[in-house]
């Protein structure tokens, strides 16, 4: 079984001090991790592996070059491969964009048995890409996984507990589909100082938009937005003067008038 | 220098893969060490669990080359994941320190191939716990006064009698580099290395050692009453056992500074956070000159130790292939920051006035494990006199 899993680097959430540039969040020169949710996918990745006999886990990232380290670190858990699309051209992609080049990649990697990825990401929470990604593949998407109840990859099937708000349930699909995990699936493993000195040293493929035969044009954002300030209301207070039984009875006489009373 | 070459030269900066070495220690440390520390403190209890899983990941043969089953790291790699595991609990540090650096250095350096395959790799690979015993209790920085006999048999195997102190993981180990008297008239020069394993006959382990810090670091005596040792087992040449001793103490010195420098940053992280928030006469208290001075002392005490050890630890991979000694930049590492521990943890007990004695915060454990650096693996007087001695020329 073949399966990709999908990793993204994103800052530090836990560690951010200063943040806020004008009303976006920049993470700047702060520290980066692998999206924690995706470390849930990289394990999940592998123990399928171990467990089926895989033939390998390809670690995929869409990023900045410094993303690499985000791959480093699933090579050092243990993924066979890892391959990073990157390319200045995609600094404003958003998440349809993001999902054409990732297929793009899937497809010029030979496709996979199983994607799998984190529920979403820390810093976006669009949760959007994966679904984004199997609409444009054609193929299942299996979202909040908890649990994999069968794996067959003979009869290319999979059968999946969801943990949805307010109950689970169970789904089959065929393969290949994607999956996007949550954290019950699996406690991710440490990477081991072997994994590490092995990571150091492993080629990590870079792959830009023309490696992709895409076209900067076509991945440009369909969306567009506008970070700002709620707006504020105009408020009046008014202060009754006066004994308490006078504020009480101007008090009682405003709100009938208001018709609140 | 034109500007073409500036930020070329040598530099301090980490690799990636130093970088991601100390991570992964410190991510390990957070999560699995820093939720027991101050149980396994009050109970003395050896953490056998997190232990087992450091050695699977690779913790407890870092410089151990991959084609031996270890990690294949060098020291710098080493003293940045010993320095994270100490940040969290120093005693942990220390089953981490003798394994690394007195045992599996020493079997690396002087074990054959089949010592190397049959008590190197399972240590390496987390399956066994090593352990070093030099001291005894009449015995410890002067090491030629040890009473422990080593009588070779007429097949070739050696009788071993004789009590041994402080023993580190001395509870638990599999695998201990004892050292004994083979030639007992010839004072330093008639002591050997035997590889002894702890699951045979003749070896009973003795008291724990109730200890003011590093407490779930076991510690004990160990007894050999006629333990045999097969003849195969002798780690290097019979009489060169002060030398494998003291060779491993060059590279555990650097590990037991490394540990001392954890404990330095966490009593100094202790401190910085403490005197961000605490008030007092109306100010926090890290707005008073007094308290500055301090945090500026320790701040760069901290910073004096991490250029030492890394200055060793780079000695001692160059020794790799130089085959030179590192004992003068070790003795100096050690020195400095275990002192620095002292002060550091000294100051932020102070620093945190009566929270600092308490045990509702961990900084009085650092400050009971602080002062164990300045003891073990060589005092700091024995360390002042090693260097001293180097600088003048004396033996």
């Amino acid at each position: 079984m073949n399966i990709i899993t999908l990793v993204k680097q994103t800052p530090d959430t836990a560690k951010l001090s200063r943040t806020l540039n004008g009303l976006q969040l920049s993470a700047d020169g702060q520290p980066r991790i692998v999206n924690p949710w995706d470390e849930y996918a990289i394990e999940t990745a592998l123990q399928l592996k171990e467990k089926h006999g895989g033939k390998k886990v390809t670690a995929l990232s869409l990023g900045k070059p410094e993303a690499a380290d985000a791959l480093r670190t699933s090579l050092a858990m243990g993924a066979d491969e890892a391959v990073l699309i990157s390319d200045p051209a995609l600094a404003t992609v958003d998440t349809l964009g993001t999902a054409r080049a990732l297929a793009a990649a899937i497809t010029r990697l030979g496709g996979a048995d199983l994607i799998v990825a984190g529920r979403s990401a820390i810093d976006g929470n669009d949760a959007a890409v994966p679904a984004q990604l199997a609409a444009l593949l054609g193929r299942p998407l299996l979202s909040y996984v908890a649990a994999l109840k069968a794996v067959d990859a003979g009869a290319k099937t999979i059968t999946v507990v969801r943990a949805l708000e307010g109950g689970r349930e169970t789904v089959s699909a065929t393969l290949p589909a994607i999956l996007t995990v949550v954290k019950e699936i699996a406690e991710p493993r440490y990477p081991s100082f072997m994994g590490i000195r092995k990571a150091a040293k492993a080629p990590i493929t870079t792959l830009a938009l023309k490696d992709l035969g895409l076209e900067a044009s076509a991945l440009a954002a369909g969306l567009s937005w506008q970070v700002g300030l709620p707006q504020t209301r105009e408020v009046n207070c008014e202060f009754i003067a006066g004994t308490p039984a006078e504020q009480a009875e101007a008090l009682v006489s405003k709100l009938i008038e208001q018709k609140v009373i | 220098m034109d500007d073409s070459t500036v930020g070329q030269g040598p530099s301090l900066e980490l690799t990636p893969e130093h970088r991601m070495i100390r991570d992964a220690a410190r991510d390990f440390a957070q999560a699995e060490i820093a939720p027991i520390a101050a149980h396994l403190d009050e109970t003395g209890e050896f953490p056998l669990d997190t232990i087992r899983k450091m050695g699977k990941l690779g913790f407890m043969a870092l410089e151990v080359p991959e084609s031996e089953g270890g990690a294949g790291m060098d020291t710098l790699a080493y003293v940045l994941a010993l320095e994270e595991i100490c940040k969290v609990d120093a005693a942990h540090g220390t089953i981490m320190s003798v394994n690394n650096s007195l045992v599996c250095h020493a079997l690396l350096k002087f074990g054959t191939p089949a010592q190397r395959s049959g008590f190197l790799r399972p240590i390496a690979a987390g399956d066994r716990i090593g352990a070093y015993s030099l001291t005894e209790p009449m015995s410890g920085s002067d090491a030629a006064t040890m009473k422990t006999r080593a009588v070779r048999q007429a097949d070739g195997s050696y009788v071993l009698t004789g009590r041994k102190s402080w023993v580190t993981s001395g509870p638990v180990a599999d695998t201990i580099i004892v050292f004994a008297m083979t030639d007992p008239e010839a004072g330093h020069r008639g002591i050997s290395a035997f590889i002894v394993d702890a699951h045979q006959p003749g070896l009973i382990r003795g008291k724990h050692e109730p200890k003011l810090g590093i407490r779930a670091s076991a510690t004990s005596e160990i007894m050999l009453d006629g333990y045999r040792c097969p003849a195969a087992n002798r780690l290097g040449a019979e009489g060169e056992g002060f030398k494998i001793a003291m060779i491993a103490l060059d590279a555990g010195r650097i590990g037991i500074a490394a540990q001392a420098l954890g404990i330095a940053e966490a009593a100094f992280d202790a401190a910085v956070g403490y005197a961000r928030e605490r008030e007092a006469f109306g100010h926090k208290i890290g707005e008073f000159q007094g308290l500055q001075f301090q945090i500026a002392d320790m701040k760069t005490d901290i910073e004096a130790a991490r250029l030492l050890i890394m200055n060793a630890a780079l000695a001692k991979t160059r020794a790799r292939v130089t085959g030179e000694r590192y004992t003068q930049q070790a003795s100096m590492a050690k020195l400095f920051a275990s002192e620095t521990a002292m002060r550091c943890a000294h100051r932020a007990v102070q620093i945190h006035g009566g929270m600092g004695y308490s045990k509702e915060l961990p900084v009085e454990r650092y400050f009971r494990d602080a002062k164990i650096t300045e003891i073990y693996e060589g005092t700091s007087e024995i360390q002042r006199m090693v260097i001293a001695r180097a600088a003048l020329g004396l033996r």
